[in-house]
Formats: C-alpha cells, sequence, structure tokens
C-alpha cells in the first residue's frame, strides 16, 4: 500500500450523554464513550440496537435530542462543517453516485473540504486522489464511469473517495456488506494499512463478528441503545457476551490464523455434542423415574 | 544488498508519480472535453446570433448589422436591429441561459432528472400569476411579469413547505410538485375557459412562450437580474458536487446539506421565474439542458456552463426554426415542447423499466 506518513496532530472524538433518534422514535439514550485515538474501534450489536445511529450522530449526519459530541474536547455542532469535515471523514451505508461520473471525478470529491472561494483544484489535490486510488487498487479504473464497476471496486471506490478527504478520524458504516468472502478482507486489511501507517483513528460498524474481532483494537458491544460491553476483543467476546448482546449460544475459540477470539454459534442443529440443559430430559416422575431421555 | 534494490521510500515515490501523472491525465481528459463543449455551443450560439440579426423579411447583411450595433446604421437598419432583432436574439439567449441553469441546478441538487422547474410546478405557478394578471386584473407589460415572478417564487416555497419533512428529499419533492402543478394547470384552464376572447388570445401567447414581444426595454432589467443571479448559481455548484452524492456524503465531506439545499433552491427558482417573467414560461427548456450538457460533457456529474449554453441554444435555434423555417409562425414554446416531450416520455418509460424513479 502506498500511502504517504503521518499526520503528526491526533484529534479525539468523544460523546457526552449523548441521546439521538429519529422522530418521536428515542434510539441512542444517554451514552457516554471515548474513541480511543489513533485505534481502529469496531462497533458491533444485533439489528436495531443503533450501532449505526451511534455512528451517524458521532458523524454529526444526526442532531442529538441530548448532549454532545466532542471533537478535540469542543462542541461538534459549534465546529464550522468544513473544519469538521477536514479533521472527520465518514463513509455512509449509502452513498450515491451520479450518474454518467467518472471514478477520478468521484474520489475528487472528497477534496471539498480542502477547496474554497480561492483555492480550486490543485497539484494537492491530484495527489490526494492519486493516492487514494492506489491504496485502493483502483488508479486502472480512473477514467471508467461509475456505472461499470462492480459491487466490490464500486465500495473501494467509495473507501478512496474518503481517504482523499485525508482526515486524521475515519468513519466506516458496514463498508464490508455487499462485498463477497474474497473481496471481504480486503477493505479492513486496506483500513489497518491506513491506521498503521498514518495513525488514522478509525471506527467502524461491523455486522461480522469474526471480522470484528479480527480487526478491531477496541470493541465496542451496543445493546438497546447502550453500550453493554467495551475494551478488546479479549475482554468483550466471551460466551457470557455473546448472550447478552445477541441473544446468541455461542462458543468461543481462538482464531489460528490472528489469535483473535472467535465466534461459533450454537444453532438448534447440527451440534456434535449436544447440550444436556437442552436436549436431555430427566424424568422425574412416573413410569421411567430416574431414566434419562436422550 | 540493499544497495542494489531501489529503497521503499523511492518504490512508493515512483507508484506516486506514476498515480498523479494518471489522475493528472483523466483531469486533462476530462477538462478539455468540456472547454470543447463550451467552444462549438458558444459558437454554434454566435452562428444563430448572427443568423436571427440577419434574416428576416428585411434582410440585412452582417456588415450593415455590424455597422448598426457600432452607431453607424441607417435609420432602417438600426430600428430593425436595436428595437426587433437584437433584443429578441439577446432575450433568447438570456431567457434559454436562465432555464438551462435553472433546470441543471433542480435536476443535480433532487438527483432525479424529472425535477426540472417546469416539471414541478413552479414555471405553472408563474403561469398562474400572470393568467391571472392578464384576466382578472387586465394588467398588462411588466406587470404581467412582476406576477409571474411572484407566482413562482410563492409556488416554490409552498412545494418546500409541503415537501418538508426533516429536510427535503427529492422524491417528495417531484411527486409534490408534480401535483401542485396539475392544480395549477387546473387553476389557469378555469380561468381561461371564463375569458373573453381576446384576453384568452394574449393569456394563450403568454403561456405557450414567446419571444414575440421582445422589446429592447424588457432586455436591460432581464440581463441586470441576470448578472446578478448567475454568478452565485456558478458559486453555488461545488456545493452541488457534494449534494449529488447523498445527505449523509454531503454532511461528511462538509457541505451544510439545508443551508446549501435552500440557498440553491432560491436561486433555481430565481433564475427560471426571472425568465419565466421575461418570455412566459418556454417548455421543457430547463428540462432537456441539463441532461444534454451532461451526456455532451460526459463524466464530470454537474456542468453549470455547458447547461447554460445548451438551453440558449436550444431556444435561439428553436425561435429561429418557428420564425423563418416552417409555413407558418409559431411561438418558440411549441417548438421546444415539440423537442422536450418526447424525451419526457423517454425518461418515463426509462425509469418504469428499471424500476426506479429516474
Amino acid at each position: 500500500m502506498v500511502l504517504s506518513d503521518a499526520p503528526v496532530t491526533r484529534h479525539t472524538l468523544s460523546a457526552v450523554d449523548l441521546g439521538l433518534g429519529y422522530g418521536d422514535r428515542q434510539i441512542v439514550e444517554n451514552l457516554t464513550v471515548d474513541i480511543p485515538t489513533g485505534k481502529v474501534t469496531v462497533i458491533i450489536g444485533a439489528n436495531g440496537c443503533g450501532k449505526s445511529t451511534l455512528l451517524r450522530g458521532l458523524a454529526r449526519l444526526l442532531t442529538p435530542t441530548g448532549g454532545t459530541v466532542l471533537l478535540d474536547g469542543k462542541a461538534i455542532s459549534a465546529i464550522p462543517s468544513k473544519q469538521v469535515a477536514k479533521v472527520m471523514g465518514l463513509l455512509p451505508q449509502t452513498p450515491i453516485a451520479p450518474e454518467g461520473i467518472t471514478v477520478a471525478d468521484l474520489v475528487g470529491r472528497g477534496r471539498y473540504p480542502h477547496q474554497g472561494w480561492f483555492r480550486q483544484w490543485s497539484a494537492d489535490d491530484d495527489r490526494a486522489v492519486a493516492e487514494a486510488l492506489t491504496a485502493t487498487s483502483t488508479l486502472d479504473l480512473a477514467d471508467r464511469p461509475i456505472e461499470e464497476m462492480s459491487g466490490g471496486q464500486r465500495q473501494r471506490v467509495w473507501i478512496a473517495m474518503a481517504l482523499a478527504q485525508e482526515t486524521d478520524l475515519l468513519l466506516l458504516d458496514e463498508p464490508t456488506t455487499y462485498l463477497d468472502l474474497s473481496h471481504q478482507l480486503e477493505v479492513p486489511d486496506l483500513l489497518t494499512d491506513l491506521n498503521r501507517q498514518r495513525g488514522t483513528t478509525i471506527v467502524i460498524v461491523m455486522h461480522d463478528l469474526n471480522l470484528a474481532c479480527r480487526y478491531a483494537d477496541h470493541l465496542i458491544a451496543m445493546r438497546d441503545g447502550r453500550i453493554s460491553a467495551e475494551g478488546t476483543p479479549n475482554q468483550v467476546i466471551t460466551s457470557t457476551s455473546m448472550h447478552e448482546v445477541f441473544g446468541l449460544r455461542a462458543e468461543i475459540i481462538t482464531d489460528p490464523v490472528s489469535k483473535t477470539p472467535t465466534i461459533i454459534p450454537i444453532g438448534r442443529h447440527h451440534c456434535a455434542e449436544e447440550e444436556p440443559d437442552v436436549d436431555q430430559i430427566s424424568v422425574v416422575s412416573g413410569e421411567w423415574a430416574g431414566e434419562t431421555l436422550r | 544488498m540493499t544497495a542494489l534494490l531501489p529503497s521503499r521510500r523511492a518504490v512508493r515515490d515512483a507508484a506516486d508519480t506514476i498515480g498523479v501523472e494518471r489522475v493528472r491525465a483523466v483531469r486533462t481528459k476530462q477538462h478539455q472535453r468540456t472547454v470543447v463543449v463550451v467552444v462549438a455551443l458558444v459558437s454554434f450560439l454566435l452562428i444563430m446570433f448572427c443568423l436571427a440579426l440577419t434574416v428576416g423579411d428585411f434582410p440585412i447583411s452582417v456588415q450593415q448589422v455590424w455597422m448598426s450595433l457600432t452607431g453607424r446604421g441607417t435609420r432602417a437598419t438600426d430600428f430593425i436591429v436595436h428595437e426587433l432583432r437584437l433584443p429578441r436574439a439577446v432575450i433568447g439567449i438570456a431567457v434559454g441561459a436562465c432555464f438551462g441553469l435553472s433546470g441543471a441546478i433542480f435536476q443535480s441538487m433532487m438527483r432525479n432528472p424529472l425535477a426540472s422547474p417546469d416539471i414541478i410546478g413552479i414555471t405553472s405557478g408563474a403561469s398562474a400569476a400572470a393568467v391571472i394578471a392578464i384576466l382578472m386584473l387586465h394588467l398588462s407589460g411588466y406587470a404581467i411579469s412582476a406576477f409571474a415572478f411572484g407566482g413562482a417564487l410563492i409556488t416554490a416555497l409552498l412545494i418546500y413547505l409541503l415537501a418538508w419533512k426533516q429536510g427535503v428529499a427529492g422524491y417528495r419533492l417531484v411527486l409534490v410538485g408534480i401535483g401542485i402543478a396539475a392544480m395549477l394547470g387546473a387553476i389557469i384552464d378555469y380561468l381561461m375557459t371564463r375569458a373573453q376572447i381576446w384576453d384568452a388570445q394574449v393569456a394563450l401567447l403568454w403561456l405557450t412562450g414567446s419571444l414575440n414581444g421582445a422589446s429592447a426595454a424588457e432586455m436591460r432589467p432581464l440581463l441586470v437580474l441576470m448578472i446578478m443571479t448567475v454568478p452565485l448559481a456558478l458559486w453555488a455548484g461545488g456545493a452541488l458536487a457534494g449534494l449529488q452524492l447523498g445527505d449523509d456524503a454531503a454532511t461528511s465531506v462538509g457541505v451544510r446539506v439545508e443551508r446549501s439545499r435552500l440557498f440553491l433552491i432560491l436561486i433555481g427558482v430565481a433564475l427560471a421565474s426571472i425568465a419565466t417573467a421575461a418570455a412566459g414560461p418556454i417548455g421543457f427548456v430547463a428540462f432537456v439542458s441539463g441532461p444534454i450538457a451532461r451526456r455532451l460533457t460526459n463524466g464530470t456529474g454537474i456542468a453549470l456552463v455547458p447547461a447554460a449554453l445548451v438551453g440558449a441554444a436550444v431556444v435561439i435555434a428553436a425561435d429561429f426554426v418557428g420564425q423563418h423555417l416552417l409555413a407558418v409562425q409559431l411561438p418558440v414554446g411549441i417548438l421546444t415542447a415539440a423537442v422536450g416531450a418526447p424525451y419526457l416520455l423517454y425518461l418515463l418509460v426509462r425509469s418504469n423499466r428499471i424500476g426506479h424513479g429516474g
């Protein structure tokens, strides 16, 4: 990967007593969180637990119903939007590609916060776009229209746009969802490069728990709009927490490749060692008393 | 050993240079294409402008036109050039540019080719107000234009308020707009059926969109208003590039979505109503200019300047055809509708097939 080295300044992102919702529906309430600077944080949780809502709140896409989001200790709502955009980028779940636009032009739109009244497109913008395209292996597609891209290519192009913004903080909402297995690791690998080479603070909302465990330095598990556990994957991912957060029976083993926790979910069928409390019925009275039925 | 291999840094720098050159090449190619399109459109406009000034019942040579424009003409050519043909050509170009720009702004902002001011009822608002002014208040001249301007603004405000629900989504605005346009159409029809025949004829001509009444007196306020609004529209193009990516992505690159959108709507409405006030609601110009310009420039996403030029070219060419090339003289609005309506059908059929709203 070709990324130029670390911007030295370190920006911090946190939320205090944050409340978020859509209309009358309150989704996140009284949530306080510090995003660890210079780390990869992954937010996990069941569908509808408020993880995407939290990300949108942190990225100022949602106006809080209570509390504040703090960027470098200052209320984010008090900082001019363009200035925030120089520090923090977000890849939304469903960005829209304008019709007929080329890859290079789309990625170039990530440079918006760096342009202004008197500062139009510059050599620095060319460099940023080239780096972003190279890092996401989309340089060869630069002059092609976005309609021709496959799902995986398109996702990489969107990430390139977020990279071109050259922010110290990068938030991504389910960036691996539409990718098949062979491409699924590309995105978190790329984000890890970015984190290690530039020190970019990364926050990802992710569905795939094993992928989350593998790539997260810091894991935030959410349930019902609250944080139910946070820490390293080893601290957060346990059989008990799986049950609490996802209502999922699971066994946790160590991933032989990454030495991180891996979740083996337990369903109702295809269990080699059936668990006694579910599958064994002890008969306590009657004709078969004292017997165990399997 | 390491001395023989290039350093990592050197490899990286080499890769960077290749990347930067590639990006620059793509940008240059796109830029060149836009320049070619702009030059071609400007040349076409110049040719049409010359034709509009020279061709007619009283043919005047280019030389005579030039003499007249530089103050050395005869009384006859001066009258025809300064009072008739020059205002008509200038107003045609100006009005077309306003419509084209307005349409491109609305379509890009709402990410929907149907969202042009002539489809979502903004020009209908101008028309209804103008018809009220003509038929009920028996006004004429400037007063009609002022009414049209006000009508467009009030209609736009109404659509915006009705479509507002924690922000304005493209699709809701288009649907509300089409509904409002239908209502205004009904009001216009009602007034027309109740009107005196002579009044109705005046109103009908206005409603078709025509440059027949173009005069030197009308030219100046139109140009002044354009000088005030067009630069603002071009300046707002940056935010437009962000808004095209969806509200979330726009916010994350630092666009203040609702504020920019409100500003763009105001500019778009101002442009459409300035044009409608000057020449009536010349149909479909706003609607077709943006897509044509985007297809010509290919790959730049938004093309405001080319859209304005296409609008101008469409109006001046349609007016020329309607005036000189057909057996009967037709107002410009009929010709633009003849071109634009099939495109609307095509768009509707296509979006129906794809299964989304365009």
